[in-house]
């Protein structure tokens, strides 16, 4: 059964903002920062998305995605990338290409179905990844490329993620972080991590071999190996519940800037075009070296605050298990495919160093605006 | 994966890597769970969740000779 044509029951107001009045924050326990996610009469309305549109591109495509209108997308995004003065921190773009990726992920069950392959929301999709690829190509520092061994790509990879980046959030949160900090990095967190390890499991076709095995071994580990209550994704589901905020996903997507969607974005990107197979697996290999110690001190912090062993389970989980695929990653997975592949290495090289650059930027934004004593959230006014 | 012999592997300047269904025993012969397939046994000696590592080596720079 299709829903074209006349729908028999007229469609309620489906994109909040678009018509629907927004809802007042919901919880003294968290920071006031926070817009709150929909009130509990409609939190499991599936026919509601949970954020509203940030400019014309992503309201176009945000109508078309829920009810099937082809809005002229295409042509605004055309339009808008042209005038972007930095498409790697312009919420209109980076909130649209979040839409039409979460429409491929199944993200939000209000994005219909049967629009996935829509050939006009494929259209303006490619027109945004590619000048957004074009972008990061442009601004990621690549470092010399390495032999196209196991040994010499894993070696390489751990020397690039192990720079000293300069401000470290994990060492702020250990030591200094405030309650409200700690909930924003959870909210902060919470776009990526509610559906952890799915950007890149769409690699897994695509692999043959070493490579392959080596990305199931990680994967079947961050989806609890064959346990649901240990999917990573649910642990964290856990961790937030338990911190006092929702874990209903993209509960408080209006609260997170450009560039916490463009961090998520980069993965979808790779993870979802077959010619960046090489990007997707060296951006796992970063995210995972850059994983364990970080995780260590995050629990750290949160015990210092007194969290207790609810929230902080996810991080201490990802101390031992990161350590391990961190190994996975750099020689048999990105190392493999390195050998298998020597044309995919430049590619290896730019996955990772564009995780660590985008992923930098969410890192910077929250420490930025807290020495400010401001909200890393966005305001009433950003909105 | 019972009949799966173990594998133990050394990866360069880091832990090794445990496949296959070991028995870890602690100093006193008490078998430490184990809640992966996969796990890194600590080979530096600076861990904090000892016997398995917690990627400690790389800020301590451990070197290994493989």
């Amino acid at each position: 059964m299709t829903r074209r044509g006349s729908p028999l029951v007229a469609p309620r107001v489906l994109v909040k903002g678009l018509g629907f009045p927004r809802v007042a924050p919901h919880s003294a326990s968290v920071s006031p920062a926070l817009s709150s996610p929909l009130p509990s009469t409609l939190d499991d309305d599936d026919a509601v998305l949970p954020f509203t549109p940030r400019g014309p591109v992503s309201a176009a495509v945000l109508t078309h995605l829920v009810d099937g209108t082809d809005t002229g997308h295409t042509a605004l995004a055309e339009l808008a990338v042209m005038a972007s003065v930095d498409i790697e921190r312009d919420d209109d773009l980076q909130l649209a290409l979040f839409a039409l990726y979460a429409s491929a992920y199944g993200a939000f069950p209000a994005f219909r179905a049967d629009l996935e392959w829509d050939p006009s929301l494929i259209t303006t999709r490619r027109m945004i990844e590619t000048t957004f690829e074009r972008s990061l190509r442009r601004t990621v520092e690549v470092p010399e490329l390495p032999a196209p061994t196991a040994d010499a790509v894993s070696r390489a990879l751990f020397a690039l993620t192990g720079r000293d980046a300069g401000p470290s959030l994990s060492r702020y949160l250990a030591r200094k972080a405030t309650l409200d900090h700690a909930h924003e990095f959870l909210v902060q967190r919470s776009v990526y991590t509610l559906r952890e390890a799915d950007p890149h499991s769409w690699a897994i076709p695509r692999l043959t071999g070493r490579p392959k095995a080596a990305l199931v071994e990680i994967q079947s580990d961050e989806y609890g190996g064959g346990r649901p209550d240990r999917v990573h994704a649910a642990l964290f589901a856990r961790a937030v519940r338990a911190a006092g905020l929702s874990d209903a996903y993209g509960a408080y997507l209006d609260d997170v800037p450009a560039v916490t969607l463009a961090s998520h974005n980069t993965m979808s990107m790779f993870g979802l075009n077959r010619r960046l197979l090489g990007a997707i697996v060296g951006h796992l290999a970063a995210f995972e070296m850059t994983s364990s110690i970080p995780n260590r001190l995050y629990a750290e912090g949160l015990r210092r605050l007194g969290f207790g062993d609810d929230v902080c389970e996810y991080f201490d989980e990802h101390v031992e298990a990161d350590a391990v695929h961190e190994q996975i990653a750099g020689r048999d997975l990105a190392g493999t495919l390195a050998e298998d592949h020597p044309e995919m290495l430049p590619d290896i090289l730019f996955g990772a160093a564009a995780c660590l650059e985008v992923d930098d930027r969410v890192g910077r934004h929250m420490l930025d605006a807290w020495s400010r004593g401001a909200s890393s959230l966005r305001t009433e006014d950003e909105r | 994966m019972t009949g799966e012999p173990v594998t133990i592997t050394a990866y360069a300047d880091g832990p090794l890597l445990v496949r296959g269904n070991a028995e870890i025993l602690d100093a006193d012969g008490k078998i430490v769970p184990r809640t992966r397939r996969t796990v890194a046994l600590c080979r530096c000696g600076l861990s904090t969740i000892k016997p398995f590592c917690d990627g400690t080596h790389k800020a301590a720079g451990f070197r290994t000779d493989e």
